[in-house]
């Protein structure tokens, strides 16, 4: 073809409405689902080194003669881990880096809606840490022998993509806060990381916190996500579960409606100061 | 009502910096843009040629939707920027010199294609047409190259190609050859001639310091200085305004305390800049005319400044620049970068 002709030919159709909402959510998925694969170190950074963490516990819950119900609740928090870190790290700051790159002013410039860009970004995030979730997961289960025992696959289902589209939802919300702060959110995240390990169970049921320890914890997602599944698939967990699950899963369908109306209020309002102001989609590069 | 690919009216930002604790809450104000009018023609492609912070990349800024003016306003593709940016956005498209947007973890169709689907082109064409603009550019090779393993010059062959796959009414083009070798800048100055000759209906906005760049691919030229446009023509209009003048560029021995004010201060000198080289200097002169070169000549006998060389020479956009801004766009940028800094 004459080089001219290639320049000169138009695009036929362009889509417009919810379909382009559902093209940009795949398209922004694609680098998590795709390109985060092609580099191997995840395989020791994201399944090998949590294992340890996860050995580690199960050990000392031998040692010292616990349940053998714990060493499940540490085989599947170790799991739920890869998504708390996901969250904190790839989503609460990823605006943040596509402003650093460069790709937050495409994307703002672009026709597609930011909010598509976010859950592309969530959704892409989410299946890959499904990935190492599951391999841990199975991991665990084959190294320490862990028992399940599903009572509830509906509830189960129900529980965990609840507690994932709020956790997700809230990583959406804070995706903007961080960006509001800039790199002052690298301390947040720090901060963020071992403390909220600690209160929401992800070692040990919460129920070992006083009540209001433990419903101040719930307000991160996955503290009651993780308390319900452990209800739901060890024989003993109901007795060791904080909230009774049907309460758990309202109370996680709430959080998913105030963070994702939260990550819609904040993205507008991001949006808004950055072509006010003009400082936010300006790399410091 | 014309119809423009661009128009602004009255178009100003201010920039309001907050001081540091030191300095309490007092915020200053850095004036980025004045009053800049400006229309550019369907089919054009227009060049704003300006320092660095003259206010080139807060006019695209403002005209690609990401920043709001403070005072005027602006048309693109016929539509107000701040009243309607959702009908704005489909039909532009922008591209950065240095950029590293993408994803180095992805190839370049993957990142080609990625930004595709932003705009909603159907994945099938916008795949065949991501292969038929990479064979021009002649990146066909590289096309499952991650982004990341690409050198500069080929990275930004890369953006230019996102720039031109969504089909844009107008294209804004930011410094788009910035650190790039003369090879790769000519190949990229030829596509961008190449994909606006292709279909007069597409617009190009340009900013560029390069003034070789303004003159080989602009049809007209607008040159902007401290967030003012100060010209604007077609470079050959700009020039023939000092075609009368005599230009003239003087090798000489070292400059023995002969400064910049005491050529400037003759009557017959329009301006004058010099450059300290190894061993010498270069004197650039506008004089009113060729007999004026006597009194140049005369000033550097008194200083027992030796005459190396000289050479009269046609006008260009430089010394367009000199004679609207008072000094060499390479002397305001050096003026700026302290106050930059601070």
């Amino acid at each position: 073809m004459q080089a001219n002709e290639s320049l000169a030919l138009s695009v036929s159709e362009k889509v417009i409405g919810w379909r382009l909402f559902l093209k940009t959510i795949l398209a922004r998925a694609y680098p998590r689902i795709i390109g985060q694969q092609r580099e191997k170190s995840w395989i020791f950074f994201e399944i090998f080194m949590p294992m340890l963490a996860v050995a580690a516990y199960v050990y000392v819950y031998r040692a010292i003669g616990a349940p053998e119900e714990y060493v499940g609740f540490v085989v599947v928090g170790g799991a739920m881990t890869a998504f708390w870190m996901n969250v904190l790290w790839s989503m609460s700051s990823q605006l943040y880096w596509e402003k650093e790159q460069g790709n937050l002013a495409l994307y703002i410039m672009a026709p597609n809606s930011m909010m598509a860009v976010l859950l592309g970004m969530a959704l892409g995030g989410l299946v890959a840490t499904a990935m190492r979730a599951i391999a841990i997961i199975v991991l665990g289960t084959w190294m320490f022998q862990v028992q399940f025992t599903v009572t509830s696959f509906s509830q189960l289902l129900a529980v965990f993509f609840l507690a994932m589209t709020a956790l997700y939802g809230m990583g959406m919300m804070s995706a903007s806060l961080f960006l509001l702060l800039s790199r002052e959110a690298w301390h947040i995240s720090n901060l963020a990381q071992e403390p909220i390990y600690l209160v929401s169970g992800f070692y040990f049921p919460i129920k070992s916190f006083n009540f209001w320890v433990a419903a101040a914890a719930s307000f991160i997602p996955l503290t009651l996500g993780l308390d319900a599944m452990r209800q739901l698939i060890f024989p003993s967990g109901a007795l060791l579960g904080f909230l009774n699950v049907r309460v758990e899963i309202t109370v996680l369908t709430i959080l998913c409606i105030v963070f994702l109306i939260g990550a819609k209020f904040l993205l507008d309002y991001m949006e808004k100061l950055a072509i006010r102001e003009g400082r936010i989609t300006e790399s410091r590069r | 009502m014309p119809d423009y690919a661009i128009e602004t009216q009255d178009l100003g930002r201010v920039y309001k910096i907050r001081g540091n604790k030191k300095e309490s809450q007092l915020r200053k104000e850095l004036v980025a843009l004045e009053k800049v009018n400006l229309t550019v023609e369907r089919g054009e492609l227009y060049g704003l040629l300006g320092p660095n912070g003259a206010g080139k990349t807060t006019l695209i800024k403002i005209l690609t939707t990401l920043l709001a003016p403070t005072s005027g306003w602006a048309r693109v593709a016929a539509h107000d920027v701040i009243q309607a940016p959702n009908l704005v956005r489909p039909r532009i498209n922008m591209v950065s010199g240095g950029e590293s947007s993408g994803y180095g973890l992805l190839t370049v169709r993957e990142n080609l294609w990625m930004f595709s689907q932003f705009y909603g082109m159907p994945s099938r064409e916008a795949n065949q047409r991501i292969v038929e603009l990479l064979a021009l550019v002649g990146l066909e090779d590289r096309i499952h190259t991650k982004s990341s393993d690409l050198s500069t010059g080929l990275r930004q062959k890369m953006n230019i190609v996102r720039g031109f796959l969504t089909d844009p009414e107008v294209l804004f083009l930011d410094e788009p050859t910035l650190g790039l070798d003369v090879g790769a800048s000519r190949d990229v100055r030829k596509l961008i001639r190449g994909w606006l000759d292709a279909d007069r209906k597409r617009t190009l906005l340009l900013t560029t310091h390069y003034m070789v760049e303004a003159e080989e691919l602009c049809d007209r030229v607008a040159i902007i200085n401290k967030g003012r446009v100060l010209a604007c023509d077609t470079p050959a209009n700009l020039k023939r305004d000092l075609q009368r003048d005599a230009i003239f560029e003087i090798e000489t021995s070292p400059l023995n305390g002969l400064t910049n004010k005491m050529l400037a201060d003759q009557p017959e000198v329009k301006k004058a800049a010099l450059t300290h080289m190894d061993g010498g200097a270069k004197l650039e002169l506008v004089l009113v005319d060729e007999s004026a070169l006597a009194t140049v000549i005369n000033i550097l006998t008194q200083k027992n400044i030796k005459v190396l060389r000289f050479t009269k020479r046609e006008p260009t956009l430089e010394d367009v620049f000199m004679e609207r801004v008072g000094q060499r766009m390479e002397d305001v940028e050096k003026e700026e970068l302290p106050n930059a800094s601070k």
